[in-house]
């Protein structure tokens, strides 16, 4: 019983743990935002208005759930030019990234 | 805007100083001054206009994209200094230029669909049209007198007066079913005309442009999935276009086009795993030295190298990175590589007798384009993140100069001008 109470308590402390640890600090922040002005910038525009890739703005992503955003980004479309980015982005980033595209942050 | 601004203001007050005063005092009394003055007054108005452009050739200027402010910096390659920034030219996320065929002129081709007109002896902008929504490069025919863009949205070619950038005619670039392609690989070639590739067709159109009110127009369809940019050869006669969705390259002889595309090195790439490609090759940097043409390799580490008679592979040059721009100095010595993110902050030196890296740069991170001067003594290479241009001698590899910028990025030299494709 002790056991199974000790485990509980672990998973309610652990995962707003994960969670608050799941969000990049400020510094890893302003990289990301670099890295999509400029490197994703390249395909996209530098300004999100789209280029060889399709545009970013809020109004051209709101219809696609967040999810498949965050999947785009990190195993990128097969068939595409659009290249997987894990590795590189840690799902949290990657997490991040798209709630920033969405909130047309750095625009 | 000049850049050194405040002796050129005090030039221009001394200047005016003289020229009122002294025919002032050289008038007899009583005599009305009024008309006199006036005459004075505009004259020197029509003098400051000319002195505050160069009087020079152009032959040694340039120009250096700052990509993120939406201006361009006019440079000198012999003082290996900066003369003006022009400011206001939008989005050059991914800009281009050309150059009027006397040189004087730059057109500056920016990501928001706008052409500038850059006077380079004065410093300004001569006039600017946003001419479509989002565009990816341009081109000046082979008499100069006229100017293509190559849009993206909407998909297709505008092509404009190179004196007065009114639009002369617009070609869209419109599939079977009537949607518009992007357009990508827009060159110029002899014959007055203009080749391009259509992006979600896969397709390739060559333009004659003779008269601008009926361009004459061949396709060529089906030439492979996802056509992602083209070159001419330096002579104008071959366009090779590179496929993203497929293994090889698309080959149109312009001399023989009645043959239509042909594919080659077809078996490049086949059954090999790619690594992710996080920035395109430039194939319009595609360097062909003597009979052996070096390219970029999409998704490895590696400069191939092709008999630019046969077309077929001839070797495989492993180098540091993915290559973004692989470019022969103009004697064909050496090949100059960049490499895409995130080994951008590399360049390395091939040489093109032994096929073999001889040296390695680390400029520093963000390295995006690199420029030769026209006789090749030294190369200009672009460093985004660092803000700065740095000038390198070719054959010591040392470090001459090095010119702030706001993050640079393409780097053109006016000997452009005069070569087809460029």
């Amino acid at each position: 019983m002790l056991k199974l109470f000790t485990m509980l308590l672990t998973l309610v402390i652990s995962c707003p743990a994960t969670a608050l640890a799941g969000v990049p600090d400020a510094g890893r922040q302003a990289q990301l935002l670099y890295l999509l002005k400029h490197d994703c910038g390249s395909c996209h525009g530098m300004t999100r208005k789209g280029g060889l890739g399709p545009a970013l703005l809020p109004e051209n992503l709101h219809d696609f759930p967040p999810e498949f955003l965050v999947t785009t980004i990190l195993d990128g479309r097969p068939g595409t030019p659009m290249p997987p980015w894990r590795g590189e982005l840690s799902e949290a980033d990657a997490r991040w990234l798209v709630e920033a595209l969405n909130r047309g942050e750095g625009l | 805007m000049k850049l050194p601004g405040r002796k050129g203001v005090r030039s221009l007050f001394h200047f005016l100083h003289v020229s009122m005063t002294v025919p002032l005092r050289m008038m007899k009394k009583g005599s009305d001054p009024f008309p006199f003055l006036l005459l004075v007054f505009f004259c020197s108005f029509y003098g400051t206009a000319n002195a505050e452009c160069l009087v020079r050739g152009t032959g040694d200027l340039g120009i250096v994209i700052e990509r993120a402010s939406g201006s361009v910096q006019v440079v000198d390659t012999t003082a290996k200094t900066s003369l003006f920034r022009v400011e206001g030219l939008g989005d050059l996320s991914h800009a281009s230029a050309v150059f009027s065929r006397d040189a004087r002129y730059a057109y500056v081709f920016g990501r928001d669909g706008g052409l500038s007109k850059i006077d380079l002896l004065c410093g300004s902008l001569v006039k600017r049209v946003v001419q479509a929504g989002n565009s990816i490069g341009g081109a000046i025919s082979q008499d100069g007198t006229l100017v293509a863009v190559s849009n993206y949205t909407p998909g297709g070619v505008k092509v404009f007066d190179a004196q007065t950038l009114a639009q002369v005619a617009d070609l869209p670039a419109a599939d079977e079913a009537g949607s518009l392609s992007k357009v990508v690989g827009l060159v110029d070639a002899p014959g007055q005309r203009f080749v391009y590739t259509l992006y979600d067709a896969g397709e390739i159109r060559s333009v004659d442009m003779h008269d601008p009110d009926k361009p004459q127009m061949q396709r060529f369809r089906d030439i492979g999935r996802l056509p992602y940019d083209a070159l001419i050869t330096p002579d104008g006669r071959y366009y090779i276009a590179g496929l993203f969705g497929e293994d090889g390259l698309a080959m149109l002889d312009l001399w023989q086009p009645q043959q239509g595309v042909r594919r080659i090195l077809d078996n490049y790439g086949k059954g090999e795993e790619k690594l992710p490609v996080y920035k395109m090759p430039h194939l319009e940097g595609w360097a062909i030295a003597g009979r052996q043409a070096f390219l970029p390799a999409v998704g490895r580490h590696e400069v191939l190298v092709v008999d630019s008679d046969s077309w077929k592979e001839a070797g495989r040059i492993a180098v540091h990175g993915q290559p973004v721009f692989v470019v022969a100095q103009p004697d064909g010595r050496r090949v100059w590589v960049n490499f895409a993110h995130p080994l951008n902050d590399t360049v390395q030196v091939i040489d093109t007798r032994s096929l073999q890296v001889i040296h390695t740069l680390r400029p520093g991170k963000g390295v995006l384009h690199m420029e030769f001067t026209p006789r090749g003594e030294a190369v200009w290479i672009s460093v985004r993140d660092a803000d700065t241009v740095q000038v390198y001698d070719t054959a010591s590899f040392k470090l001459l100069a090095e010119l702030p910028a706001e993050k640079p990025s393409g780097i053109f030299f006016t000997s452009r001008a005069h070569r087809t494709g460029l």
